[in-house]
Formats: structure tokens, C-alpha cells, sequence
């Protein structure tokens, strides 16, 4: 089959790759009509992210149709099915808590150690995100073997257009729980760093959880203007100090919550910034974090902190005074996934919330490493790129 | 600094010297102590019973080639080691309660001599928490342990591994690999 396989930093190409088939029980194949580029795939792109291997096939974004099943699978042949990025396997207390991500059984037992070094646990498995989380080919293909299926895939409706519901495999779930982690009141006003998908998805989400305001903050024009199209306020920190705009339009206050839905690759000119990009160049650092100092610097006395953002590494100049001073709540962490799908796929059904204006292009799978490139270089345009295995040139 | 621990820690924990001679294994063979534990969501009755029947533990053990259980007590463990060599030793049950506890050690003529326990607790809505004390000699002394961990056969990590693994096994009924197809699954092995 065909794959899009991960060979070095800006190095991604179409290459022909063995069939994947049942292994255990639980799996099943899923033929894949439809999965998206995802900005934290440009970490790879960027190679950022340790622990990746030249033929690894990317991608966590991904639908598909149920082509074979094992034996404990609860799917169908020809059931469609949208993947959730985690692998977790349903069963352990940790999913028993609903905390997906921190499911120990999904990450092969050899690929813990990394995890155990660098974090004190091992989390769970994901699709297509180098070998610290498993090693597992990701849906950026023609086929895909998913572990766990009777639990972690959710059968689509007859008649669903994908482009409605293959952002619940990941961004719409994870804008959802940034949103929910910004514990939002009502009157509350709501700040948020970054307006790729997960940031649009949280504004979209933080006013249907209340919030009577919200404040998008990016440089992308584009960007800032569908965050205006749902209703948001925005801050483009290239024109306007992001700081003394808060406390103006907040009365001195502040944000209530802050969210930060940029992460590691934090863009813009500032001092801080410079010195951690020197930092990951020298390789004495690996993240940049601007982004997150400006959101606790801004957020008001006693609110709350909430980071979907990828971080890998480790930081400094992170200001823990502020954040101690102004007793603020921070909540992160890799998304829940499983636990959002059932109910943000009636949301979608329902028509309260519509993901389809994020996505710029479609193209067929062959066309991704062009499709990298533009991501990675034309951020203002290309807010979402989806790719259809299916498709042919002409089509497209 | 005094050589008796005097705060909670397990003894296993200990950064002091004759930690060894305090862990309680009885018949003890073997200088280089490691212990792991893990909770496994599954009543302690239903881990013991899967374990104690040693033909069952290749599944997850990475490491073991084979083991022929020769009687009810003693069983014959062929082991993997660097190199492309294999290892051997009888075990020998020497105390068991059901449920909560098995103790082994190994007998006269053993490649690497060995001894430890697995316990059973009862961890409420939990499961239980497995915890598997060893102590044995390392081949080769310093050097083999430095050889062994280069081809990742070190105890220390096989021991969290496997017991990872057997919670995987008895947690979701299979073990996780990212190998794609069945093919590329008899390459990598566990």
C-alpha cells in the first residue's frame, strides 16, 4: 500500500509499504478515506520530537472503513469509523477514569522506558507520533491496523459527510477539553494563544460553555478572521501589545482563563523567544515558550490556566513566581479523546457545532509531502489540509 | 549515616549497603537485588492462578525461551542471554500461600542463581498490586551486566517490562505491539 513515511527533518515522502494486517484480537483494518495533516505533525515535520525512525508512517488524524476485524473486535466490515488518536485499551483504572491518555496498556512494554526516563510514567499509545509513544504507523495511508477497536473507534452514521466528523479523531475533542480545563463561568472572559484548529475549536467551544467573551490572539490574518467569525475578539500580536491590550479590554483585570493552544513552536520576535530558540539551536533547551509566560502573565488573580499545547522537553524562564503569586489553577495534558467523541458527535449531528470551515485543502494522498510543505510554510492560508486516499489527481 | 534503614521505604529502595540480607527471601541465592512492582485492575486469586502455572509465563516474558514445569515445585527455565547463548536453571518453589504469594529459588548447578518472590496484594478497586522481588548474580559479574544491558537483557529492565507486559496480557486479554502485520510481528517478537 501506499504511505506517507517520515524520512528526516522536512524530508516526507510517498513511499510503498507492506499491507498491515491483524495482529491481536482486539484490532481490526481500516481502510482510510479520509485523515488530516495536524500541526503537531509539523513537530515531527520540524523534528522536534525525539525518538522518530527514517520509514515511520505518520499521521493520528484519520476515518476510514472497517475492511477486517479479529476475533474480540466489536466492528463490522463496512462500518465507518473515526479513530481517536490515543490507543487505550478501555479496561484499566485509568480508563476506567475516562483518562485516556494515560492508558499504560496501549504503549508496547519495550517503548515504556523512554516514557518512565523522561516523565516518571509511561502514556498511552498514539498513531503516527514517533516511537516514545509505541512505534505505531499512523493513518496517513492507504490502510491502517488499529489496536483496541472494540473500544476506541466510533461508527459514523449513514450518509455523514467525513469532512463533518474526522476532526473528532483529535482537534475538536482537544479544543473542547481546553475549553472545559478553563473551567469557564458564566460572564467569564476567556484568552486564547494560537488560532490553528485546537485554538478555533476552543473559542468555538468556550462560547458554548459560556464564556461572554473571548479573545483571540494570533499573527495570521486569516486565522484571527475566523476567529472573529465565531464571535471572538482578537489581539494580532504583530500590531498590538498583547499584555496592555488584555488589561484594557478586561477593565484591568485580566483574562478569567487563558489557553494556550500553541505549544513548542511558539512564533514572534520577542526576547524570551530568541533566547529559547537559541537554546533547542545549541541544544541546551527544546521548547519555546512564549507563548504560555505571556497567557500567566496576563491571566487574572485566582483564574485558571488551561494548556492543549504540545510541550516535550524542558523550559525555563518559566514564571513560576507569577503563577504562585496569583494562585493560578494550571490543567493540561494529551486529550481524553474517547471521552468527547460520543457527545460532540450528536453536538455535530445536531448542527451546534460545524468543524467543515476549517479545512483550505483536500488532496489526494499521493500529494502529501506537498501538502507538508505548504502547512509548514503558508500557515496564514492553509489552515487545515485533508487528504483522501481515495481521490486521483484529476479529482482534486 | 547508619547501615539499617530506619524510615518507610521499601527495603528495595534502599541506597544502603547489605539491603540484600534485609529483603526476607527465603533461601536466598544471588548479590544483585531488584524489585518491581505493578497494579494490575484483576482480583489477586486470578493473577496468582495465571502465574502459578509457570508454562504460562513465556507469553510474557520477553526473555524466556521456555520453561518445563518437571513437578509441582520445580520447573526448568531456559533463558535468554547475550550473545545468542541461553542460560538455565531449575527453580524450586520453596513457600507458597494461595492467592498471595509464591517464593522460588534456584537449584545447585544453576547458570545464574537466583531467588525471589512475587506477592499478590489486594489493592481494593484497584486490583492488586504484583510485586516481584529477585536476587540473583549477574553473568559475567559487572561487565556482564554492562553487556547485558547493551542488548537490553539487563534484569532490572526486563523484569519492569514483563511485569508490564503480564499486566497488559491480564488487563485487556493481548499484549500491545506496533507491528503492523502478523509477518512483522514474528520479527519483533513480545
Amino acid at each position: 500500500m501506499k504511505a506517507l513515511t517520515w524520512h528526516g527533518k522536512h524530508d516526507v515522502r510517498i513511499d510503498n509499504v507492506p499491507d498491515p494486517g491483524i495482529v491481536n484480537p482486539r484490532d481490526a483494518i481500516i481502510k482510510v478515506t479520509s485523515t488530516a495533516i495536524c500541526g503537531s505533525d509539523l513537530h515531527l515535520y520540524d523534528h522536534f520530537i525525539p525518538t522518530m525512525q527514517s520509514g515511520d508512517i505518520l499521521g493520528h488524524e484519520f476515518m476510514g472503513e472497517v475492511v477486517e476485524v479479529g476475533p474480540k473486535s466489536t466492528l463490522q466490515k463496512g462500518q465507518r469509523v473515526v479513530v481517536p488518536f490515543t490507543i487505550s485499551c478501555g479496561s484499566c483504572y485509568h480508563c476506567n477514569k475516562h483518562q485516556y491518555s494515560a492508558c499504560p496498556n496501549g504503549l508496547p512494554a519495550d517503548n515504556q522506558d523512554i516514557a518512565r526516563a523522561a516523565y516518571g510514567h509511561e502514556m498511552s499509545g498514539l498513531f503516527g507520533y514517533s516511537h516514545m509513544t509505541g512505534g505505531y504507523a499512523g493513518g496517513q495511508a492507504e490502510y491502517v491496523r488499529v489496536p483496541f477497536s472494540d473500544v476506541g473507534p466510533i461508527v459514523i452514521p449513514d450518509g455523514v459527510d467525513d469532512d463533518k466528523v474526522l476532526f473528532l479523531s483529535d482537534i475538536l475533542p482537544t479544543g473542547w477539553q481546553a475549553a472545559e480545563y478553563a473551567e469557564i463561568e458564566p460572564g467569564d472572559t476567556v484568552a486564547v494563544w494560537g488560532c490553528g484548529p485546537v485554538g478555533l475549536f476552543a473559542v468555538q467551544s468556550a462560547f458554548l460553555m459560556g464564556a461572554e467573551r473571548v479573545i483571540a490572539i494570533d499573527h495570521f490574518p486569516r486565522r484571527l478572521e475566523l476567529a472573529r467569525q465565531f464571535g471572538a475578539e482578537v489581539i494580532n500580536f504583530e500590531e498590538s501589545k498583547v499584555y496592555e491590550a488584555l488589561m484594557e479590554m478586561t477593565g484591568g483585570i485580566g483574562p478569567d482563563a487563558v489557553i494556550d493552544s500553541v505549544g513548542l513552536e511558539a512564533h514572534g520576535l520577542f526576547v524570551d523567544n530568541v533566547i529559547d530558540e537559541l537554546k533547542v539551536r545549541t541544544f541546551t533547551g527544546t521548547d519555546r515558550i512564549h507563548a504560555i509566560r505571556q497567557a500567566i502573565i496576563a491571566c487574572r488573580k485566582g483564574g485558571r490556566v488551561s494548556m492543549p499545547a504540545v510541550y516535550g522537553g524542558f523550559v525555563d524562564k518559566f514564571p513560576l513566581g507569577a503563577f504562585m503569586e496569583k494562585g493560578l489553577t494550571l490543567k493540561t495534558g494529551q486529550t481524553h479523546v474517547q471521552h468527547y467523541m460520543p457527545a460532540l458527535l450528536n453536538a455535530i449531528m445536531e448542527d451546534k457545532i460545524d468543524t467543515t470551515f476549517l479545512i483550505s485543502h483536500r488532496m489526494p494522498l499521493d500529494e502529501a509531502p506537498k501538502g507538508y510543505k505548504m502547512f509548514h510554510d503558508h500557515q496564514n492560508e492553509t489552515t487545515k489540509i485533508v487528504l483522501k486516499p481515495g481521490m486521483t489527481a484529476a479529482a482534486a | 549515616m547508619s547501615d539499617i534503614q530506619t524510615d518507610d521505604a521499601p527495603v528495595t529502595a534502599s541506597k544502603l549497603a547489605g539491603a540484600a540480607e534485609q529483603v526476607g527471601i527465603p533461601d536466598p541465592h544471588g548479590d544483585t537485588l531488584l524489585a518491581r512492582a505493578v497494579t494490575i485492575n484483576k482480583p489477586a486469586q486470578e493473577l496468582y492462578d495465571f502465574f502459578r502455572d509457570f508454562a504460562n509465563l513465556p507469553s510474557f516474558m520477553e526473555n524466556v525461551e521456555r520453561i518445563d514445569v518437571l513437578d509441582d515445585r520445580r520447573s526448568r527455565w531456559v533463558v535468554k542471554a547475550p550473545g545468542g547463548r541461553t542460560v538455565e536453571w531449575v527453580a524450586v518453589v520453596t513457600e507458597e500461600r494461595a492467592g498471595k504469594y509464591i517464593a522460588w529459588t534456584s537449584e545447585e548447578g544453576a547458570d545464574v542463581p537466583n531467588s525471589g518472590t512475587v506477592t499478590f496484594r489486594d489493592a481494593g478497586e484497584r486490583g492488586t498490586v504484583v510485586t516481584a522481588t529477585i536476587l540473583y548474580d549477574p553473568p559475567g559479574g559487572v561487565i556482564g551486566k554492562v553487556i547485558a544491558k547493551m542488548f537490553q537483557r539487563e534484569p532490572a529492565i526486563q523484569a519492569r517490562r514483563d511485569l508490564n507486559r503480564f499486566k497488559q496480557l491480564m488487563e485487556t486479554g493481548e499484549i500491545a505491539t506496533p507491528a503492523k502485520n502478523r509477518e512483522e510481528f514474528e520479527e519483533m517478537g513480545l
